[in-house]
């Protein structure tokens, strides 16, 4: 199978769907680079490069570079899918949501419930997060806490460039509004993508790898920490489960309550901060769902309470890192 | 073609729409004090005239987007007064199947796209069907409406720039009541409403907006625009507010005087009437038996929603997605 980035993939994934359905249109900031100006078209390709060659088989119309307006597009995106079209907008980092939360929040994740079931919102809004990149506290947030919070929202967190294809193309045709999240760290990681195109559904989580002393339970990026992790435990004869949930929303409640079930020993992995997190939520529900078969406390390896840091070694040391992961897991042992 | 040259049945059809909004909202007013109405609401009356004058020049399949004082511009465009009072009441016949409320009342297949209870939250959302109908080659048209309290919200402004560039069939109506909420608008207004938009380029008119024939004739050069790829245009329409920002409104912060003066010289319905009367368009007789008819309807609607079943308490789950797990 023909090996691409997470970058290929997602433009691999929006040129079919674009293909295959006319209603579909790509709207967001620099998504050609370039526009109206005096040297090369389609210049960036997209901020990070996802969205090079679209103009060019596409044309202008179905793929547009906006003003700075996150409020305007997001929300004139939201507005053309309740009428008929299936736009893919793009939000160039999270953070920027703190400008056009209302048109997500209280405007396309609403409609269906407060129009009394009468209105389809097919929207799609690719975003990138996490920290790495060392770019300050406003361009690197994990904020899909915030989103899976909302009901009417889907949130989608690929980990593997087989993934992001799969789940972008189900959400494009998905009829509901659904946030692509997607991790600035992984655009050049590398994996089996097939040419074809292909759906993974929502709330199926991926077991990662299969274990029997400890389960790890990985968001997004952080599947690849809890994979590194249990890499490192295997090493010291200690068998660790990997599942990445691959959506916060809808989740696969059902794989994750299984395997704890079975297992006992819960540590989640988040790269967003821990309070009111989609890691304390999880932990919530198999406290819940399967308390009596926990045989010991859950816990999270998550960022800390602060903003992201600029200075390299406090951002190395905000990310979650495969050894907290295992240091937690051994502590999980030792209890009884 | 004037809105007065219009065949009788249609000027009929006019009033008609006007005093079906003006007797909905007194309507209300009163079912408030019964305590059978949920909530609050915000009242249209006294600016009859806009909505119906700018809907007057719209297709039956152009768009349009409201604010929280949305039931004049849903009748205008065409919803169903049995469904609209059966919402305001709560029931499941209503609108929105009980539950938007007089917040969130739409009808998609009137081209309804929903009353807005964030201020100037419809403006993208009807650059964004505005774009859509550019696109589909439909030549339809999207207003959305606003008012003035709206015009300092800064999307707005990112509305404006949006529309232009892309070249939208979009007309921005403002409807300037004078009062956001409880504080006028020249207390946090400033320079002029007309001169943002031109600071986009966006073609403005400044309308009367008890002047029904007015608010449609300036209404039809922003449509003949909108439809022949012009682009957006910026009605900026003057309006007396009958009642309180929200029915509970004890709106002491504008004068007995004022008031007063408002309800005497501005009441669109008495300027219609007369003018109507005195063109000899048509005779006080028609108008009256178009009153009683509409007194019908509304009685009719109100006893229809107190009559009509809640929602199944079901329905609190359903309709967040078409389909999620």
């Amino acid at each position: 199978m023909a090996q691409k980035s997470y970058r290929q993939a997602i433009n691999e994934a929006l040129h079919a769907e674009m293909a295959r359905d006319p209603n579909v249109i790509l709207m967001g900031e620099d998504l050609t680079g370039g526009a109206g100006g005096s040297g090369v078209q389609d210049a960036w390709g997209g901020p990070f490069g996802v969205t090079r060659g679209l103009l060019g088989a596409y044309g202008p119309e179905r793929v547009r570079d906006t003003p700075i307006s996150e409020a305007a597009f997001i929300g004139a995106a939201a507005g053309a899918a309740l009428t008929g079209l299936r736009p893919v907008a793009e939000i160039m980092f999270i953070d920027f949501l703190g400008v056009c939360f209302d048109q997500i929040m209280n405007q396309a994740a609403k409609f269906r419930y407060m129009f009394g079931g009468r209105a389809r919102t097919p929207l799609v809004i690719r975003a990138t997060y996490g920290a790495g990149t060392r770019a300050g506290s406003q361009h690197t947030q994990a904020l899909h806490p915030i989103l899976t919070h909302i009901p009417g929202l889907k949130v989608v967190m690929p980990s593997t460039p087989y993934d992001a294809k799969g789940l972008l193309i189900q959400a494009i045709r998905d009829d509901d509004p659904v946030m692509f999240l997607e991790h600035k760290m992984l655009y050049d990681m590398v994996g089996e993508v097939p040419d074809r195109s292909y759906t993974i559904p929502f709330a199926e989580a991926r077991v990662v790898r299969d274990g029997k002393d400890v389960l790890l339970i990985g968001l997004g990026r952080m599947a690849h920490i809890a994979e590194a992790a249990a890499e490192e435990l295997a090493r010291n004869g200690i068998s660790a489960c990997v599942i990445d949930p691959r959506t916060t929303s809808p989740l696969d409640v059902e794989t994750l309550v299984e395997f704890a079930e079975k297992i006992g020993r819960v540590v989640i992995v988040d790269e967003a901060n821990p309070r009111c997190s989609v890691a304390a939520d999880i932990s919530a529900i198999l406290c819940e769902q399967c308390f009596d078969a926990l045989k010991g406390p859950i816990r999270m390896v998550t960022a800390p309470h602060t903003p992201v840091p600029y200075a390299p070694n406090l951002e190395d040391a905000y990310i979650p890192s495969a050894a907290r992961v295992v240091e937690a897991a051994q502590s999980l042992l030792r209890t009884r | 073609m004037s809105a007065l040259q219009f065949p009788r049945e249609r000027i009929i059809g006019i009033y008609r729409s006007m005093r079906l909004i003006r007797r909905f909202e007194e309507r209300l007013m009163e079912e408030m004090s019964t305590g059978d109405i949920p909530g609050n609401t915000h009242l249209y009356a006294g600016q009859e005239a806009s909505a119906v004058g700018v809907c007057l020049a719209l297709r039956e399949d152009d768009y349009i987007s409201s604010t929280h004082r949305g039931h004049g511009h849903s009748i205008a465009k065409g919803c169903e007064i049995d469904a609209m009072m059966a919402e305001l009441f709560g029931r499941a016949t209503g609108t929105c199947a009980g539950k938007g409320g007089s917040q969130h009342i739409a009808d998609l297949r009137k081209g309804m796209l929903g009353a807005n209870g964030i201020v100037a939250g419809g403006a993208p959302i009807t650059c964004g069907a505005a774009l859509s109908a550019k696109l589909r080659g439909t030549e339809q048209v999207a207003v959305a409406f606003a008012g003035d309290g709206a015009m300092n919200e800064g999307v707005m402004a990112e509305s404006f720039n949006l529309a232009k560039i892309w070249m939208l069939p979009i007309i921005f109506v403002i409807e300037n009541n004078g009062y956001g909420e409880a504080t006028a608008n020249a207390h946090v207004s400033a320079g002029s409403f007309t001169r943002r938009a031109e600071g986009y380029d966006i073609p403005t008119d400044e309308v009367d907006g008890t002047d029904v024939f007015a608010v449609y004739e300036a209404t039809r050069v922003a449509v003949e625009r909108a439809r022949t790829g012009g682009g957006p245009t910026l009605l900026h329409i003057h309006v007396p507010r009958y009642f309180g920002h929200y029915s509970g409104d004890p709106d002491t912060y504008r004068s007995a005087d004022e008031k007063g003066e408002m309800r005497k010289n501005r009441d669109c319905l008495r300027l219609f009437r007369s003018r109507v009367e005195g063109a000899a368009l048509l005779e006080g007789a028609d108008l009256d038996q178009v009153e009683a008819e509409v007194e019908d309807q509304i009685n009719q609607a109100v006893a229809a929603a107190r009559a009509a079943p809640r929602p199944d308490a079901a329905a609190l789950h359903t309709d967040v997605y078409v389909k999620y797990m």
